[in-house]
């Protein structure tokens, strides 16, 4: 073998290069702007989302529609049933007849009913109790409690209310929520719907990105270059970290003035906050991008490691103390879990660093693991 | 021309010009052994061309030069660099252009090469010269700000050029830069890549066209991952000398004197040239016999120059025989009309791109007749209308008398249809492929026994019924394609591409039944884009940018590209010829 090794001069590459890097970005950001998707997913959605979570989806109990049967043609019955309609809490039907309503609840369009059944009057008369009957949509078991238990209180209240005579008891208790008085799950909703649209653009987008790359064969040309794969992957990333920012701006934005949910921390804290996040959100963007080379293959990986757990397991939605230890044990591992806990705290109670120093270590922790990992698995070559 | 001379060559070069060394190179994917030991040197100021079917390894060579791949075994020295060991300077000193169109289709041409130029470390403000040069030496200055996701096939291939030579590499390799590009276009990158060896750089040209190792001052020749023959084109078919003959104005009766041919053991390989038989004698094999066959028909044996083709064929051992075991199982075609298909001023725009632009021929019955022309002229098109895939926006195609627009249930049902890429169903088994053509046919449950069996019998895929189609070599899995596509034994056969990434062995075998078939008197729709396959055709039609240029017999379009200096043309030859004098060059037009 001939060999032209004797006079091997040295090139030395650098790792980081200002001028490669600039003109990775500036390559980055002009697919961004020119793609429609990009756009779409970065902000319509998020507009989107938000609306959805603001109007559509709804914790609160109200207006529930339920019927009354007022079987009993007493004035005594009379005041109970229109005790019912007193509150806004219940949308009230009312029948003389139990056959009426029985069937709008098989139906869905009653949630449950209560009848004040005929002997009404001489039974509470006797006893001095009253004596009704509540049926409830048991398919819905959260509302059919709630049906339950409102419709006893209406009974407790109107009983009160006849016996006016009775003492006062000596405690009166009196229930005042912190943080968000009205109960309102709008306010608890929205401020969580940022940590949802962040997973969206940190995740899905940036393993988008990458994947489509692989898939038109521009990543190939790209490291036949100089470029390292450190000014490859951060090039790619700064662009989605500023349009996360942007549209965490524009979400937080819409949360105080549209749906009038307090920011009651500072904006400082919470753009802090956010970029933290776009950390692990990144990351694990990176990962899968390292791991799929299909945009089919990613949106699904991102979709079921990044956007479902933000979802489900992060105390957005569902509490996470209410969980299953083993379920709970998990959510520790879902850098969402911690942004939620963070955004709910800076949007309803305040600059609490006690509660955001945590969840910062928390979320950085975790970015930081998907860095290394996806560091170890995209290397410079096309295997 | 262009300013290559920028850069020294290396202190080596001066006493030795090895640009690359391969040494005892091994690469595996899995189970498939892409590289087996290949050992090769590839030198400064001239134009390698790395030659070899689809699945040879070209490109997984190509990627473990450019430092993208690591061999499993051996090393490789690019300019005095180990590929692995050096890896960064690898890509300082050399230029890639790959397979894929690898550069941004949401940038524009200028953003595209600013980008590669801040990449290789050169601004674009201080390196204004280059930039110069390089749009002058592409031809691209007029078409800066247009989106390279816009450009023609020829034009991205040409920016892709550019962008590589940014790095003023002393070695560029680029991975099948003529795929896609059409033959005007094709001559301009031959130009360019001459320019660029005549000022000393090492170039490596890999392609599956064989007969683009003519043009290469080397070859390198793969086959299955092995080095089949390294040196001058011409040493390889200077072996072949004499050995090369053509049967003159054989006419009508051409298919059956190849299949004669072919099956005499003195010969090697034949294809159709034309009106005439060109075939290859076997190494030791005497003229006698062929000479014999032509004295019978009556044609006239004249010796011609080797091909590198002819000389792959006989380094690889041969072609196959020349009898079709298909062709005769089929009973002949009986049509009520002569003509098999037609088509009237057929148009086809999407939104404001006119795909095709009133086209109108008529095909006989029996013919073979071919579509011709580069991606993006509308041969797709065209013949997905002609087959009732696709609604003509205006105009009217028919299938053996059948209205494609009124009928077109029944007009499919007369038509045999293969797709590109063979289209065959991965999860299925290949008895279950032949099933599931041979029920979607409508064929009755007897029959489609009977026709299954005949297919298995014909093309031999007993032993291969249970295995998925994938894991079949290239050659079977061409003939299952074949089968599934003929399980309805239809009067009319339409071949999309039919052996686009397929060796030559495998197109011979291929075109020995499609011959046999034409002889039975199936009608023969083919588009190809290998213009020597043309020659195989009765007639072609030869689109460009959606306008038919020109419908007649090979013979006749290579006739009229003759000229003093040219007085043999190839059909690409004819090609370029036909869009020159259509005063169609001008790239400016959309």
């Amino acid at each position: 073998m001939k060999s032209a090794s004797g006079q091997e001069k040295s090139i030395v590459v650098r790792r980081f290069d200002p001028a490669r890097f600039v003109a990775l970005v500036r390559k980055e950001s002009l697919q961004a702007m020119r793609d429609p998707s990009t756009l779409l997913i970065a902000l319509v959605l998020p507009l989107i989302l938000l609306f959805l979570f603001a109007y559509a989806v709804s914790l609160d109990v109200r207006h529930v529609r339920i019927g009354v049967v007022l079987e009993s043609p007493g004035a005594t019955a009379r005041t109970l049933a229109d005790a019912f309609s007193g509150t806004h809490y219940l949308d009230v039907t009312f029948a003389y007849d139990r056959r009426e309503v029985a069937g709008k609840l098989i139906a869905g369009e009653l949630r449950g009913y209560v009848v004040i059944p005929q002997n009404f009057e001489r039974h509470f008369a006797d006893t001095g109790s009253p004596l009704v009957q509540i049926i409830t949509d048991g398919s819905q078991p959260n509302t059919a409690n709630f049906v339950a238990n409102y419709a006893q209180g209406v009974v407790q209240t109107w009983m009160a209310s006849l016996t006016e005579t009775m003492p006062m008891p000596a405690v009166q208790l009196e229930p005042r929520y912190w943080f968000n008085p009205e109960l309102a799950s709008r306010r608890a909703l929205v401020p969580g719907a940022i940590a949802i649209i962040m997973t969206i653009i940190g995740t899905l987008l940036t393993a988008l990105v990458v994947a489509r790359e692989w898939e038109r064969g521009t990543m190939e040309a790209i490291l036949s270059t100089p470029a390292s794969v450190l000014e490859i992957l951060v090039g790619k990333l700064l662009p989605y970290f500023v349009l996360g920012m942007l549209s965490t701006l524009i979400a937080a934005a819409l949360a105080v003035f549209l749906f009038n949910v307090p920011l009651r921390g500072s904006l400082f804290a919470l753009l802090v906050l956010s970029a933290v996040f776009m950390m692990p959100a990144l990351g694990q963007g990176l990962l899968i991008s390292s791991l799929a080379r299909n945009q089919f293959l990613a949106s699904q990986l991102a979709l079921f490691s990044g956007y479902l757990p933000a979802f489900m397991l992060s105390g957005f939605l569902f509490e996470i103390d209410a969980m299953p230890a083993l379920i709970r044990a998990i959510t520790w591992l879902i850098p969402a879990r911690y942004f939620v806990s963070s955004l709910k705290t800076i949007f309803l109670a305040g600059d609490v660093w006690s509660v955001f120093l945590p969840d910062l270590l928390g979320m950085a922790t975790i970015g930081l693991i998907f860095f290394l990992i996806a560091q170890r698995y995209t290397r410079k070559s096309l295997e | 021309m262009y300013p290559v001379a920028a850069l020294p060559p290396s202190s080596a070069a001066e006493h030795d010009d090895t640009a690359i060394i391969i040494d005892h190179v091994d690469k595996h994917f899995g189970n498939v052994h892409a590289l087996r030991d290949l050992s090769a040197e590839i030198h400064y100021g001239r134009l390698t061309g790395l030659v070899g079917p689809d699945g040879a390894g070209k490109t997984t060579l190509m990627r473990i030069l450019t430092g993208l791949l690591v061999p499993d075994a051996g090393h490789a020295t690019l300019a005095g660099f180990d590929v692995v060991a050096n890896n960064d300077a690898i890509h300082v000193v050399s230029g890639y252009m790959p397979q894929r169109f690898g550069l941004y289709e949401d940038l524009t041409v200028m953003e595209n090469m600013h980008l590669y130029a801040q990449l290789r470390g050169m601004d674009a403000g201080r390196h204004i010269d280059l930039f110069t040069k390089l749009l002058d030496f592409t031809r691209l200055a007029p078409f800066t700000g247009r989106l390279a996701g816009k450009l023609s096939g020829g034009m991205k291939q040409k920016l892709g050029l550019a962008c590589a030579l940014m790095a003023r590499p002393r070695v560029l390799l680029l991975d099948e830069p003529s795929v896609g590009v059409d033959p005007v276009s094709r001559q301009d990158l031959w130009r360019m890549v001459q320019a660029l060896t005549g000022e000393g750089m090492a170039v490596v040209w890999s392609t599956a066209y064989l007969d683009e190792a003519e043009r290469c001052d080397s070859v390198l020749l793969l086959n299955e991952g092995r080095l089949a023959f390294a040196g001058p084109p011409g040493e390889l078919t200077g072996r072949l000398k004499g050995r090369s003959f053509r049967l003159e104005a054989v006419g009508a009766q051409r298919r059956a004197v190849l299949a004669e041919a072919l099956d005499l053991d003195t010969i090697g390989d034949g294809v159709i040239q034309g009106a005439g038989v060109r075939v290859v004698l076997r190494a030791g094999a005497g003229p006698e016999k062929i000479q014999a066959l032509a004295g019978r028909v009556g044609a006239r044996l004249t010796p011609v120059p080797a091909r590198f083709e002819d000389a792959f064929i006989d380094l690889l051992g041969g072609g196959p025989g020349g009898t079709s075991a298909l062709a005769e199982r089929l009973s002949p075609v009986e049509l009520t009309s002569d003509i098999a298909v037609s088509c009237h001023n057929l148009t086809k725009r999407f939104g404001d791109f006119i795909a095709t632009d009133n086209v109108s021929f008529k095909v006989h019955k029996g013919e073979i007749f071919g579509l011709l022309g580069p991606n993006g002229a509308g041969k797709s098109t065209t013949f997905k209308m002609l087959c009732g895939l696709l609604k003509p926006t205006g105009g009217e195609a028919h299938v053996v008398g059948l209205d494609l627009r009124r009928a077109p249930g029944i007009a499919k049902a007369q038509l045999g249809y293969m797709a590109q890429k063979f289209s065959l169903y991965g999860l299925l088994s290949v008895r279950q492929n032949l099933e599931f053509s041979a029920g979607v046919y409508g064929l009755d449950s007897t029959t489609q026994r009977e026709r299954i069996e005949e297919m298995i019998r014909i093309f031999d895929l007993h032993d291969w019924l249970s295995a998925a189609p994938d894991s079949l070599p290239l050659g079977h899995k061409q003939r299952l394609a074949l089968a599934c596509a003929l399980m309805h034994h239809p009067p009319v056969l339409f071949l999309d591409e039919p052996t686009s990434g397929v060796d030559p062995i495998t197109r011979r075998e291929f075109w020995t039944h499609i011959n046999g078939l034409a002889r039975k008197g199936v009608t023969i729709m083919v588009t190809t884009h290998f213009m020597d396959e043309a020659e195989y055709c009765d007639r072609v039609a030869m689109l460009y940018r959606a306008r038919l240029i020109a419908l007649d017999t090979p013979d006749v379009l290579k006739r009229d590209a003759a000229s003093a200096d040219r007085p043999d043309p190839t059909m690409e030859d004819a090609f370029i010829h036909l869009v020159e004098t259509s005063a169609l060059t001008d790239e400016v037009k959309i």
